[in-house]
């Protein structure tokens, strides 16, 4: 089984998402990828150290990423005939993916939680009902098969050949589609380790109360415990945080050892985001919220009064 | 101006949801308008409203020629809409309702601009707008956090992993907006009386002109099943102490 990755990177490095995708790609099938950008060079070693044998590298010409990436990979299907093509459920990856079904008329499963592959059968499974409900589909018809999966899904490890050999491919023709031009890039900034790679998350909703609690109860005890700071979809919302900070299915996933929810109803849009945490701890004052169902620790009380007390107490510690 | 909304209508969000024995989901009752589509419609009536002219159609895919949640937007001051109920549609999936839909967008005539949700809240593929798009042979603004059109172009805030890029395209385009864009008016009664002698052009795939062919699904569920459910741990009141577990718990897990 030949698979395709589109990969994605940010600075020099491939995107974790994209890496997840190929280690699983590796388990499956040979993998190649196709990369939209001028970083070709310098994401190539690390797509390799993940298993990729091929690079097709794809010059945008300065527009959108995922639509210049369709109609490369439109362009190359027939002679190259990969049998999967993987992305990322992310912004350019869904652009892509999006675009290329209806250049290759397929249908498209997204949201995939899992992969599986048998003879040349390919299964995605997607999690829906805020993950309580697991859905096994099929897919029919002629190849390649087109899946998008969510972040953190697989585990990204290294272990395949040296470096990937990178094709360059011409720009292609996308039509009125590539009239799409990228102006100007804004990266928000950010202190201490990335949401979704940190090891421990403090999350606030919409119980911290004002937009500026956020800062004196969700920053500083994630601060104080080497964390990373998130939010739930309703004060991204209300402009309390930025949206880079929302947790869960229109937002990231994160799977960090220890998830503190601070404030959080527990919607199933936000739990989807964050229920595959390793620990789970929540503090809520209404006894009901369905937070607590998914937490090994489940504090009912006030934000206000609790946070203060526990970061004087690591404070203590110190 | 002319602008076309998608407007999804969906089972209310706040029933659980429930399979079909054929695995597609439960859509019998009564729908109601997608949430994330009011960002749309509001969007739609303040970008025609600077415009000075123009008007906003609306556009749906819904069984059962649903038109609660069309009369929801019709009453915030949409002109007229466009609905397809065909029961060839069962369990369309995301591209079946990309070519319907682009093919409303060719009925509406004389479109300068689509606006689309970025996802649907019961579907959530995120794929359509694109997909409308690359059937049009148009350009896509997706994700947009901010939307301004000037002249014969749009530009717009992309929400990206890292922040936001500012991206343009001319018009016509279809452009999908994330939820906050703007905040959607409450019908007024006024509106919500005039939304009910609104026009609704109701129509069916053979009206759009596709063939069953070009509707079919190519993919089949195999199997649907619980996910393990995780087990709730120790639940306690605060008695204000209730900070020593946290840092008794963090101790524990070697965290601190
Ligand atoms: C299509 C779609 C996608 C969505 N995607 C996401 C998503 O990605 N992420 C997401 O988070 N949401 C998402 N949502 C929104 C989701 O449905 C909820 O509305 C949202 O998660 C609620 O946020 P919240 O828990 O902060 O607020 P609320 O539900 O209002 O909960 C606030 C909680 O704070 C508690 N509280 C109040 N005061 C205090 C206090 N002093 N001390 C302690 N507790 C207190 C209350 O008891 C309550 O449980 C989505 C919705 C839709 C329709
Ligand atoms: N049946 C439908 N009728 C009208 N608009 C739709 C329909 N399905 C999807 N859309 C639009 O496409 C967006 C993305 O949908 P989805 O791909 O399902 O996440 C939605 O938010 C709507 O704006």
């Amino acid at each position: 089984m030949k698979i395709w990755v589109y990969a994605e990177s940010e600075g020099d490095a491939p995107t974790t998402a994209t890496l997840e995708l190929v280690t699983k790609a590796r388990e499956l099938g040979t993998v190649e990828a196709i990369y939209v950008g001028d970083n070709a060079a310098a994401v190539a070693p690390a797509l390799g150290a993940h298993g990729v044998a091929k690079v097709f590298a794809v010059d945008a010409g300065g527009s959108l990423a995922g639509v210049m990436g369709a109609a490369a990979m439109a362009g190359l299907v027939e002679a190259e005939a990969p049998d999967l093509i993987l992305f990322a459920q992310s912004y350019d990856g869904r652009d892509a993916l999006a675009r290329l079904s209806v250049k290759l008329d397929r249908t498209v499963l997204t949201n995939g939680v899992g992969l599986s592959v048998e003879g040349d059968s390919i299964t995605v499974r997607s999690a829906i009902f805020g993950g309580n409900t697991l859905v096994d589909t099929k897919f029919e018809g002629a190849k390649p098969a087109l899946a998008a999966i969510r972040p953190k899904s697989f585990v990204a490890e290294a272990g395949g050949e040296a470096a990937a050999e990178v094709v360059n491919v011409d720009t292609p023709d996308a039509g009125r589609a590539a009239e799409a031009k990228v102006l100007e890039t804004h990266v928000e900034e950010r202190e201490g380790p990335k949401l979704e790679e940190a090891t421990i998350v403090v999350s606030g909703g919409r119980g911290i109360g004002a937009a500026e609690n956020y800062e004196p109860l969700v920053e500083e005890l994630a601060k104080l415990i080497g964390g990373a700071s998130g939010a739930s979809r309703a004060i991204v919302d209300a402009g309390w945080v930025p949206y880079s900070k929302q947790v869960g299915q229109t937002g990231k996933t994160v799977k960090p050892k220890v998830y503190v929810a601070l404030g959080i109803s527990g919607a199933t849009q936000h739990m989807v985001g964050m229920k595959g945490s390793d620990n789970i701890i929540a503090i809520n004052k209404d006894g009901e919220a369905p937070i607590f169902s998914v937490a090994d620790l489940g504090i009912v009380g006030d934000v206000h009064k609790v946070v203060p007390k526990l970061i004087e107490a690591l404070k203590a510690r110190k | 101006m002319n602008v076309v909304v998608c407007v999804k209508q969906i089972p209310d969000p706040a029933v659980p949801g429930e399979l079909n024995s054929d695995h597609t989901l439960k859509r019998e009752g009564k729908l109601i308008l997608d949430e994330s589509d009011s960002y749309g419609v509001e969007m739609a009536l303040q970008l025609v409203d600077k415009a000075g002219g123009g008007e906003v159609t609306l556009i749906s895919m819904a069984p059962n020629g649903e038109v609660s949640g069309l009369r929801t937007a019709l009453a915030m001051g949409a002109a007229k809409a466009i609905l397809v109920s065909d029961d060839a549609l069962a369990g369309a999936d995301s591209l079946t309702t990309a070519k319907v839909l682009a093919k409303c967008v060719e009925r509406a005539e004389g479109t300068d601009l689509v606006l689309t949700a970025t996802e649907s809240t019961d579907g959530y593929t995120g794929t359509i707008p694109a997909q409308m798009a690359e059937l049009l042979g148009w350009p896509s603004l997706t994700f947009a956090k901010e939307v301004h059109l000037e002249g014969g172009t749009a530009k717009i805030q992309r929400q990206t992993e890292a922040g936001y890029d500012v991206v343009e395209a001319s018009l016509p385009a279809v452009v999908s907006v994330t939820a906050g864009v703007v905040e959607p008016r409450y019908p007024s009664f006024k509106g919500i009386m005039a939304a009910k002698s609104k026009p609704v052009d109701q129509v069916t795939t053979a009206d759009l002109g596709l063939s069953a062919e070009a509707i079919a699904p190519n993919q089949t569920i195999v199997n649907v099943a619980a996910a393990p459910p995780r087990e709730a741990g120790e639940k306690i009141e605060d008695d204000g102490t209730a900070f020593e577990k946290v840092v008794e718990f963090l101790d524990g897990l070697k965290v601190i």
